[in-house]
């Protein structure tokens, strides 16, 4: 049985347009799972549902988010934040900030593990050591004394890999991970994240907006548009051959510097205008219920 | 003999530039300075598309920011159409400025909020004295594919695409000599900027335009750019014809940098 499964999971601004439409997918333990689709497709969306932390302004109005089994849309919220918070991490994307600028980084991987998981002080630094070396951070004691602005980009990314794998947590939400990094660095840190991910079989749901990544780390994806799922697809299946004509299109877009020819296409008119067609449908149907 | 080739638009010697580290500042006294740019040469010939790649702190954007006279060179010489601006203050460059425009990264940050697209686009025509102002903003947008009623709009009612084009259709208003492009679709999703780099071709052939395109992504020089210069730490490290750099590259960087880009496609090699 798959670890995650969101089944027709529905998120709309509060009194406003919908912002997810049924969406559903599975993701098994230690499987990973990308997801993908252009800037307002919901893809991020779909992440910060499943940990419980939406924006205000947005609210989940159907569907269900089973964890191991167990709908978390229907736990009181003080258990759904620790069964959530037992078994579920985030990477963000801007490293700079999801860290504290004015503590240490030591604290900050090893705080929650103190305060929330009742670990000792001892053990937590051993273990935030243990996984800084693990990321491949070449001083462990002294980064873990550093604050935040005297790392590098690509330094600050490896810390929040090694917090996000600090409880051992079953799933990762990976939120556009390297989208701020330069390609050399991206590379490395993709292959990190992989190893991680494999070593501690931890099932991974990977949001990105870049085909080329999700061919390096994923095996499954799906594609978004306008919060619809347009394709769920095994990767090697999707890129030999796109089932939708927006995934096809998507495709058929992003640059590929072995074939200048390829890429740089823009989504026909046409495709644009079918999936806004499928969008309309879907809303007028739940508007009749 | 140069009377045999293409005149060159900018000729760069020996470019050095260095910028205060604030980091290192002392409370009293000047900040230590750190060497950027550390000797470039290279030339860019009039209606040549030039693409400058490098990782970040490779200095690619401080030597873009060098051509357009937005930063002042340590060293070395610049010379644009014969003049070296290298040292000109800006009362002297002000009204050379218009020959060469820049198009930035982040499109929400160099548009105005508070204006009217028009207004954006004519305020640097009326800065530089060019008398009917209203109908070449129309003729900018026409440019760039927007239709003229988006005069009226605000930089937060466009798609990131359009605003990328508002910013395109700002420098071209000006019917400069050189355009300068900082990684300007970095932000874009992949069918917007396929659209904007379509676009950036055809007026470049259309009006042409001799272009400098700075980015980290390969892909997108290759399709753009007849030649690439590739920066490693402040250095040219190769500086070639881009299908030739993309058929045999020679530096270590840039094959490192042509192989840790991740192809659309499950079967690349990415050891």
């Amino acid at each position: 049985m798959s670890f995650l499964s969101i089944r027709n999971l529905s998120v709309r601004l509060k009194k406003g347009p919908p912002l997810l439409r049924r969406v559903s997918l599975e993701v098994a333990a230690g499987e990973v799972r990308g997801l993908v689709g252009e800037s307002g497709a919901g893809k991020s969306m779909i992440g910060k549902a499943v940990l419980g932390i939406l924006p205000p302004a947005v609210e989940v109005s159907g569907g269900e988010i089973l964890l191991d089994g167990v709908d978390l849309l229907r736990l009181p919220l003080a258990e759904r934040r620790r069964r959530v918070g037992a078994s579920c991490a985030l990477i963000p994307q801007d490293p700079l900030t999801a860290l504290n600028p004015s503590h240490r980084i030591g604290p900050q991987i090893t705080d929650r593990l103190v305060d929330i998981l009742g670990w000792t002080r001892a053990d937590a630094e051993a273990r935030a050591r243990a996984l800084l070396a693990e990321v491949q951070i070449p001083d462990p004691e002294r980064v873990m004394r550093s604050y935040p602005h005297e790392l590098s980009g690509g330094m600050r990314q490896r810390v929040l890999i090694a917090s996000a794998f600090a409880a051992e947590p079953k799933l990762i939400v990976a939120d556009e991970p390297t989208t701020a990094l330069d390609v050399t660095v991206q590379k490395q840190i993709l292959k990190l994240i992989k190893g991680m991910q494999e070593r501690h079989g931890t099932a991974l749901l990977f949001v990105t907006h870049d085909l080329g990544v999700v061919s390096k780390v994923c095996q499954r994806l799906s594609v978004l548009y306008a919060g619809m799922v347009a394709e769920d697809s095994a990767v090697a299946d999707f890129f030999a051959a796109p089932r939708h004509a927006y995934s096809a299109a998507l495709l058929a877009a992003t640059p590929k510097y072995t074939d200048p020819a390829a890429g740089l296409n823009p989504v026909p008119d046409a495709v644009i205008e079918a999936v806004r067609a499928e969008v309309a449908a879907f809303d007028a149907g739940a508007a009749r219920g | 003999m140069r009377g045999l080739r293409v005149a060159d638009l900018y000729t760069i010697e020996n470019l050095r530039l260095s910028l205060g580290d604030m980091t290192a500042k002392p409370l009293f006294g000047a900040a230590p300075r750190i060497e950027i740019l550390k000797g470039l040469n290279f030339t860019i010939p009039k209606g040549a598309v030039v693409g400058i790649v490098g990782g970040s702190g490779s200095g690619k954007s401080t030597l873009g920011r060098a051509l357009v006279r937005l930063l002042k060179p340590s060293g070395g010489a610049i010379r644009f159409d014969g003049a070296d601006i290298t040292h000109l203050d800006e009362a002297a460059l002000r009204p050379m400025r218009r020959r060469f425009q820049m198009i930035f990264q982040d499109p929400m940050s160099s548009l105005n909020p508070r204006h009217r697209v028009g207004t954006i686009i004519a305020e640097p025509l009326r800065l530089h004295g060019f008398d009917g102002v209203e109908a070449r903003v129309k003729r900018a947008l026409d440019h760039v594919g927007l239709p003229q009623s988006f005069a009226t709009r605000y930089p937060h009612e466009l798609s990131g695409g359009q605003r990328q084009r508002v910013g395109i259709a700002r420098a071209i208003a000006l019917e400069p000599d050189f355009i300068l492009a900082d990684e300007i679709v970095s932000g874009l999703d992949v069918s917007s900027q396929a659209q904007v780099l379509n676009l950036l071709e055809r007026l470049v052939a259309e009006l042409g335009l001799t272009l400098a395109f700075i980015s980290h992504d390969l892909s997108v020089i290759r399709r753009l750019c007849q030649r690439t210069i590739v920066l490693y730490q402040g250095l040219i490290v190769e500086d070639r014809p881009t299908a030739e750099l993309f058929a045999a590259p020679q530096a270590d960087y840039t094959r490192e940098l042509l192989e840790a880009i991740p192809l659309p496609d499950p079967g690349q090699a990415w050891g």
